[in-house]
Order: C-alpha cells, then structure tokens, then sequence
C-alpha cells in the first residue's frame, strides 16, 4: 500500500507551473475570508459587542499573517483548529472574567448602544401637537401616505407622504375619504392593517412636520421622548423635561451609603429609566460571596460539598475499581473476557439515562430499591428529600458509573507490574496485605496517579450527574430568592444563577463563580502536572 | 511414564476457595453492575407503564370474557368508527382485566376500547382476549408515536449532530496532529502545552459566554445560532480540538519519519505525503477519534440543553429529559423505551470497540 502510493506521487506532482494559480487561488481565498470577517466585524460593532468583533479581528489577522508569510508554513495546517479553539474556547473564557466584574443579568442585558436604540423608539405628544385620525393609502410603488383629518377640527384634511406634507381643500366637509389621491389609493380594512404595522416605524410628512402614526386611531406630530445626548452622556426626557445621567460608578454612595445604580439611566430624583445597561461593577460580584447572606452561607456549603464529593467519589470509584480488577488478575477465574464485558457496561451508557434510571429505581414511595427496603420491614431512606441522604445517592450512583473505568486502567497497570517482584516479596516472607501496601499500591499510584486527579476534576464539574439525580435539590432556605439546593455543586449553583428559569438571570455572579472555579482547576491541574513532569513529556517526541 | 504428562498444576485447598470467593464476588458485582439496566428494560416492556406496577418480569394484563350476554357467536358489528354502542345492542361483553370487572361496550373499528374481538368468532366465558393496549411494546409505540414528544426527530437530530461534529473534528485535528508531528517551528512545544492547558477547562464553564456568542452570531448568520444544530455543532467541535490534537499527535509520532522524508526527497509535497503515506497509516486513531468524538457529542446533554429552545431542534438527551424532570413516575415505561434505545448507539460502540478502548486507556495510565 506504502510503496504503491510512494511510486504514485511523482505522477502526481502539481508544482510548477501551477505556482502562480496556486498563489491566485490561495489570495483569492484569502480575500473572500477576510471580507466575510470584517463584515462580522461590522455588524458586530453596530451592536455595541466589541469584544467579540475584537475576537474576530484576532483569529482573521491571525489566519492571514500564517497564510501570507511562508515561514510559518506548518502553522498553516493548524490554523483551522486554532482559530476554532480561540473563537470557542479562549475567547468565552476570557469573556467570561469580563462578565464577572459586570452586572450583566435582568434588568441589565444589553449594551449600551443597544438600550439607547430600543429607548429613541419611545415617542411622545408635545404640547401643541396637533393630533388626527388617520387613513392609510399606498401607491403602486408601495409606498405608503396617510390621509390625516384633524382632531380638533373635522373638516381640516392633509395629505402625507413620505417626505410631503399639504393641506387638502378639495372635498367637500364630511364626504367619504377618496378612493384616490395623488397616484395614492385608500387601501381596504384587511390590506390596511397589514401596512399600517409596516408603516408604524415611519415618519410621513416634511421635515418640517413629521407625522408618525401612534395608535389604531391616532397620528401626530408626534417626537422622540427619550433623546440621547453624547455631550453629557445622558438621555433627556423631552416630556419632563428630565435629565437621566447614565452611572458607571459602583460600591456605595459615601454620604447616603446607598449602593449606586450602576448601569442605569437615573435622573436628580434618583429615578431610573426602564432599562438599564451592562456597565463594570468592579469586584462587586465577588465580594457579594462575603457580604451577602443569601450567598455567603449556600456558597460555602456549596464549595465544601462539592470538594467532598469529588474526593468521595474518586475515592470510592478508585478502590471499587481496584478491588475488581485485583479479582480478575486472578487466570484461573472462568469465562473472565465475559466478566469484563458485564462489569464495564455502566461505564458504556449515557450518563444522563443511568442516572435517570436510578433517579427512578430510588423513588422513595415506588422505586424498585425502596420496595426491597420495605419488604425487610425497614423504612425506605427518603433519597431526595433529606440533605444527607440525596448526598449519599448521588454517591452511590457515581459509585455505579465509574468503577468501570478504574478497573479498566488498575487492569492495566497491574498487568504491568513484573512478576518477579512478587516472587522476590515471597522469598522475603511478605504476606498478602504487605505486598498490596508496600509493592502493588506504590507502583500503581505512580500509573494511575494523574487519572485519580484527572478524575477529581472531572468530578468537580460533573453537572450532568447532579442535574439528572435531582436538579441540585433539596432547596437550601438561606439562599432565598436566589436558586441553591443541598446536592448544588459549584458548576450546577453557577448554571442555576445563570439559567435558572423563573428566577431571573444573574450572569454576572455566576461568572464570578466560574471564575472559582476556573482558579480551583487551574491549581489541581498544576499540581497533576508537577507529579507527573508532564512538563517534560511535551517536549518528548520522536 | 507419568510425570511428563501431567503438566496441570495442583491447586491448594485454599485457592479453590480463594477462587470460589472470587467468582461470587464477581457474579455479585455484574448483578449490581446489570440491575439497573435489567430493571429498566423491564419497565420498558412492561405495559403497566407507570413506575408503581412494574415488576421485575413484565406481565401482560390477563383479559378473560367473564360474562357474555349473548354467549355464542358474536354478532356483525356494524356500528360505523368511533359509534357508541349502548348495552342493547348487539354486543355487552363483561371481561376482567386484572381482576377488576369491567364492561366493554364502545366499539371503534373493530375494537371494544382496547379489546380486539372479532366479527364473527364466538366467545364464552372465560374465553382470554387480546388487549391491544398491552403489548410487550406499547411503551416504545408511545414513544415513537407522540407528536408532542418526537423522539425520530431527536434520534435524528442527535445522529446528525454527533457524526458531523466527529467527522469535522476528525479532519481538522488530524491536520494540526501532522503539522505537530512532522514540521519542526518556533514556539512548537508551547503551542502544544497552551493547548493542553486551555483544554482543561471544559466549555461547559463558559456556558454564559458561549450563549451569548452564538445569540449574537445568530443575529448575523443565521444558521450558526441560537436554536440551531450548526451553532451547537460549532461548540462541539471547537471544544474537541485539544484533548483530540493531543491524541493523534501521539499516533502519528509512532509512525516512522523516514517514510515521509524519503517522499519528500522524491519531490512529493507534504499534501501528498500526508494525503497518500500518512493518512492510510494512521487510519485506527482516526477512528477512535471519530468514535470517541461521536460517542461523547451523542451523550452531551447540559450545552445542548440550553442552546437549543425547540423542540423540533433538541437532541435525544434534551428529549429524554423532559420525560425525567416532569411526571418522571407515570412516564417510567414510556422512558425505559426512550433510555433503551438512546443508549444502543453508545452501548454497542463500547461493546465492540472495548479492545481498542482499553488499550488506549491502560497504554495512557501505564505510561504516565
């Protein structure tokens, strides 16, 4: 096969001659790359979401300085995947620190821009305005004039058009509206309605006396209540004639120690426009875990439970898995292949159905295991409704899902050790117990080591597990409004925070968590790095 | 004469017993390891449906005619579908279904509510009957019968998602894995450990931010947002890169460089080298990859949970969900269906491939 396709190439040879084309093409591909990202760019800008045309700008300069210089020739075949893990992996971890010193949430979801965008919608009637009722005509063009009859006084007609404003003398005083005016026709009730919703966003009339429509009933000189001014950075009631000042600042006020309202549009008597912005509130979100009572003492729970967890779970999982796989290492135990194949099938099904199931098979008043339990006269233990016990079902479930993987990997480490260090151990007079403890467990920790900590983080995150057994409960009472549950590990209390339905999204903090959690890994896979000079192992290469 | 023969070793008394413990402890463990799954293939064929009736062997509602008021042939039904036909006419059966007395007279279609009878046959009493409504598999026919619940579709949706994100994930890291492997550049063992370093953390901590990216990017590209089997697919593939770079590296280090070097002096260009030598070599690790990937994106739940809102777009997992978190009790069996069925795919991949799986496990733990 190798030597077939090593003769094939010569044929195959594509240089040359195609060296220009090639260069064309490869330009030509270039070009068309960087002119879809620097409309993403764009458009992304428009929105007020500079980090992330920021994050696009990088991964395009990036892909365009490996393609042009031909020094970096071999980072071409990677620049596929490291413009997919900057975009996808870098970028949110990064954004996600960002997030956590802001108060982005409810009430705070879009950017600044964004919010003075939706607030010029809001219109209003100034005083001396003159009002009308209005009828809809449009012409072949398609586009649209309204027909306007003054309010105060019935028989004053007008005529707007896009761009045109006049008065109309013609018809008599009280006659039907005309069937056509100008090129313009009255458009029937049902073709009436649908454009008058296309028509809503429009300014009819000249610019002197722009005419917009502002209910089913009513047209009129009608203006932007809610006007931006750059000068002062602040949005301008034109009604009331109030001015709201957009706050950035954070903590609390030093006289009043009232908390700022920060990111939102307040005005001398410290009202607030309806929606507020994203705006930095500095490490507010993470002094909150020490200040606030409804987070401080889920929090803490939170953190002990979920480093409990991990180390009970990797604990257990390890010695169950060691426990087996020292049975199997026996040869003479019949039909052993088949044994493996039973003993590793947890391991084999999606995680959220075995949890499901067994999620089912506690049920306190039908499940399979609770009957068991009756039927020795012995009251079943109530699995999801108290702390302790939710706490030991979930670990026995994970118990279920992952011995096989230690058995799995203690297997081969076992098989690895020499034999004759046993003999020597016997000649020495070593017992069963002696050379598990000082032989077997020594050389297979050094093996096995850095999965038992690779395992220990997974476990840390280990969300699916905690949501399919009973979605973080039973609910913690000192959390409050805020979503905390007994068996809530930090990823699960974050994702609550965040997408915690009914409650009211707090990105914000629960980034803040991440960030946590971020730390937390960081450190234990620092130290899985020191054990296992995985340092040194990256520079290992054939 | 005798001594060469006997080659078997004699065993000690002590480690037959030894032996003995061994295999209960072992015949102990599948039982703790297969309960579970034995359990709910029950329920899965079980059609009491709900979890309270379930027991360990599934039986089927015993339906006997106690009581038939014109014994003998049953008459022409001749009541058009969907007709009630009251107690004097020409059919009133009275059955027991487990043990309760019930009296049939509705007919649609040739049924009595859920009991066949046929035209013509005669019956008497304690004649069984054949209830349609409590076939071994009434549970997966709810479940793949359920236009509120369209289980195709996300079986669908999940098979797409999964194997396009593999295969993606596949061409782009074998790429990078050669690149690594073969080409020696300034900054290459860094690029490699920020690699590994950033895999680490796993997307699901950036879920927020992810959210947010795809709802913008969605605004502009469709097809890549929110909602959206290409937005999900795009998170799959973009977090699959470390972890499976560093895989295939591994692999193609083991194929020997002079294969290549000596096509290259021929004048092959490194596409051809790494499209005709290469590729073909390192076929088994791009299946494990491709695999691996698929089995993992299959399985994924808590990303594709809050990425996708439709129901029309969700993957099985988000499907089965909705089973577990609402009226998980009366929808046991009806679950036990969707769980058999969602967990073939994975279970028959493991089952197949364990070999190849374990060697890939134990080679990385002894190594370490």
């Amino acid at each position: 096969m190798n030597r077939q396709a090593t003769q094939h190439n010569p044929n195959r040879r594509i240089r040359g001659g195609s060296g220009l084309l090639r260069l064309f093409v490869t330009y030509l591909a270039l070009a068309l790359v960087d002119a879809f990202a620097v409309y993403l760019m764009y458009v992304f800008a428009a929105d007020g979401v500079i980090e992330l045309a920021v994050a696009v700008g990088v991964v395009t300069i990036g892909v365009n300085i490996i393609n042009l210089r031909q020094g970096l020739y071999a980072l071409r075949w990677i620049a596929p995947a490291l413009s997919l893990m900057v975009l996808m992996v870098v970028y949110p971890i990064v954004y996600t620190v960002y997030v956590s010193f802001t108060n982005f949430g409810d009430g705070n979801l879009l950017t600044k821009q964004q919010v003075i965008r939706i607030l010029a919608q809001e219109t209003y009637l100034p005083e001396g305005g003159n009002v009308y009722a209005w009828a809809i005509y449009a012409n072949p063009a398609g586009d649209y004039a309204l027909w306007l009859t003054d309010r105060n006084d019935d028989d004053r007609y007008y005529f707007a058009t896009l761009g045109g404003f006049e008065a109309v003398a013609s018809i008599e005083p009280g006659a039907d509206l005309p069937e056509e005016y100008q090129g313009y026709r009255l458009l029937g009730r049902k073709d009436a309605l649908q454009a008058a919703r296309k028509a809503e966003d429009l300014v009819f009339g000249s610019a002197a006396q722009p005419i917009g429509i502002a209910g089913r009933r009513e047209a009129g000189e009608f203006a932007q209540r809610l006007v931006y001014q750059p000068e002062t950075d602040a949005i301008l009631d034109m009604q009331s004639a109030s001015l709201y000042r957009a706050v950035y600042e954070y903590g609390r006020d030093e006289t009043t120690g009232e908390p700022h309202k920060t990111g939102q549009f307040v005005n001398g008597q410290g009202k607030t426009l309806r929606t507020g912005f994203i705006a930095g509130i500095g490490t507010q979100n993470f002094s909150s875990f020490i200040e606030r009572d409804d987070i401080r003492g889920p929090l803490l729970r939170i953190f002990l439970w979920t480093i409990s967890f991990s180390l009970a779970s990797v604990f257990s999982t390890f010695a169950l898995g060691l426990f087996f796989a020292l049975i199997m290492q026996n040869q003479r135990i019949p039909m052993r292949k088949v044994f493996r194949t039973l003993l590793i099938i947890p391991w084999a099904i999606p995680g959220l159905i075995s949890v499901a199931v067994w999620r089912g098979m506690l049920n306190e008043n039908l499940g399979v295991i609770s009957n068991i339990i009756r039927a020795f006269g012995l009251e079943p233990p109530p699995f999801f409704i108290d702390p302790g016990w939710a706490k030991l079902g979930i670990l026995l479930v994970n118990l279920w899902l992952g011995y096989p993987y230690f058995m799995l990997v203690c297997s081969g480490a076992l098989a690895a050790i020499p034999t004759d260090m046993y003999e020597a151990a016997e000649v020495d007079g070593a017992g069963w117990w002696r050379k598990f403890r000082d032989l077997t467990l020594p050389l297979l920790l050094v093996a096995v080591g850095p999965l038992l900590i690779a395992s220990f983080t997974f476990n840390f995150n280990n969300f699916t597990i905690i949501e399919a057994y009973d979605e973080g409960g039973p609910p913690m009472k000192e959390a409050g409004n805020l979503p905390a549950g007994h068996t809530d590990i930090l990823i699960s209390y974050a994702f609550r925070l965040a997408f915690g339905s009914g409650r009211g999204s707090d990105f914000g903090l629960a980034s803040a968590i991440t960030i946590v959690i971020f730390a937390m890994v960081a450190c234990v896979t620092l130290l899985q790095y020191r054990l296992t000079k995985g340092w040194e192992e990256t520079s290992e290469n054939v | 004469m005798s001594s060469p023969v006997r080659k078997r070793k004699r065993y000690s008394l002590g480690q037959n017993v030894q032996l003995a413990l061994q295999v209960i402890i072992l015949v102990a463990a599948v039982v703790f390891a297969l309960f579970p799954i034995v359990w709910v293939a029950s329920a899965a064929l079980n059609p009491a449906q709900s979890m309270v009736t379930q027991s360990i062997i599934p039986l089927l509602p015993e339906v006997r005619v106690v009581y038939a008021k014109q014994p003998g042939t049953l008459l022409q039904i001749a009541a058009p579908n969907g007709t009630r036909v009251e107690r004097s006419a020409e059919l009133v059966l009275l059955v027991e279904v487990d043990g309760k007395e019930k009296e049939l007279r509705a007919i649609k279609n040739g049924y009595v509510e859920n009991i066949r009878v046929s035209v013509g046959e005669s019956y008497a009493e304690g004649d069984a009957l054949y209830d349609i409504s409590s076939s071994y598999f009434i549970n997966f026919d709810t479940l793949l019968n359920t236009p509120r619940k369209p289980f195709l579709r996300w079986m669908f949706n999940s098979c797409v998602i999964a194997s396009l994100s593999a295969i993606i994930i596949v061409l782009i890291t074998a790429f990078s894995a050669y690149s690594f492997s073969r080409f020696r550049f300034y900054g290459r063992r860094s690029l490699l450990v920020l690699i590994l370093l950033v895999q680490v953390f796993p997307n699901l901590l950036a879920l927020v931010a992810i959210y947010l990216m795809l709802q913008q990017i969605g605004n502009h590209i469709p097809f890549l947002g929110l909602n959206t089997a290409g937005g999900l697919m795009l998170v799959y593939i973009g977090g699959g890169m470390g972890i499976n770079i560093w895989l295939m590296k591994g692999f193609f280090d083991s194929v020997p460089r002079d294969i290549d070097e000596s096509a290259l002096v021929d004048g092959a260009s490194h596409w051809q080298v790494y499209w005709y030598l290469i590729l073909p070599l390192v076929r088994p690790v791009l299946i494990v990859v491709g695999i691996l990937s698929f089995v993992g994106t299959y399985n994924e739940f808590v990303l594709a949970r809050v990425m996708l809102r439709d129901k029309d777009t969700w993957t099985l997992m988000v499907g089965l969900w909705q089973y577990i978190s609402a009226n998980f009790a009366q929808d046991w069996g009806v679950f036990g269906a969707g769980a058999i069925i969602g967990a073939l795919p994975s279970l028959a991949i493991y089952l197949m491939l364990q070999d190849q799986i374990v060697g890939g496990l134990t080679q990385g733990a002894v190594k370490g």
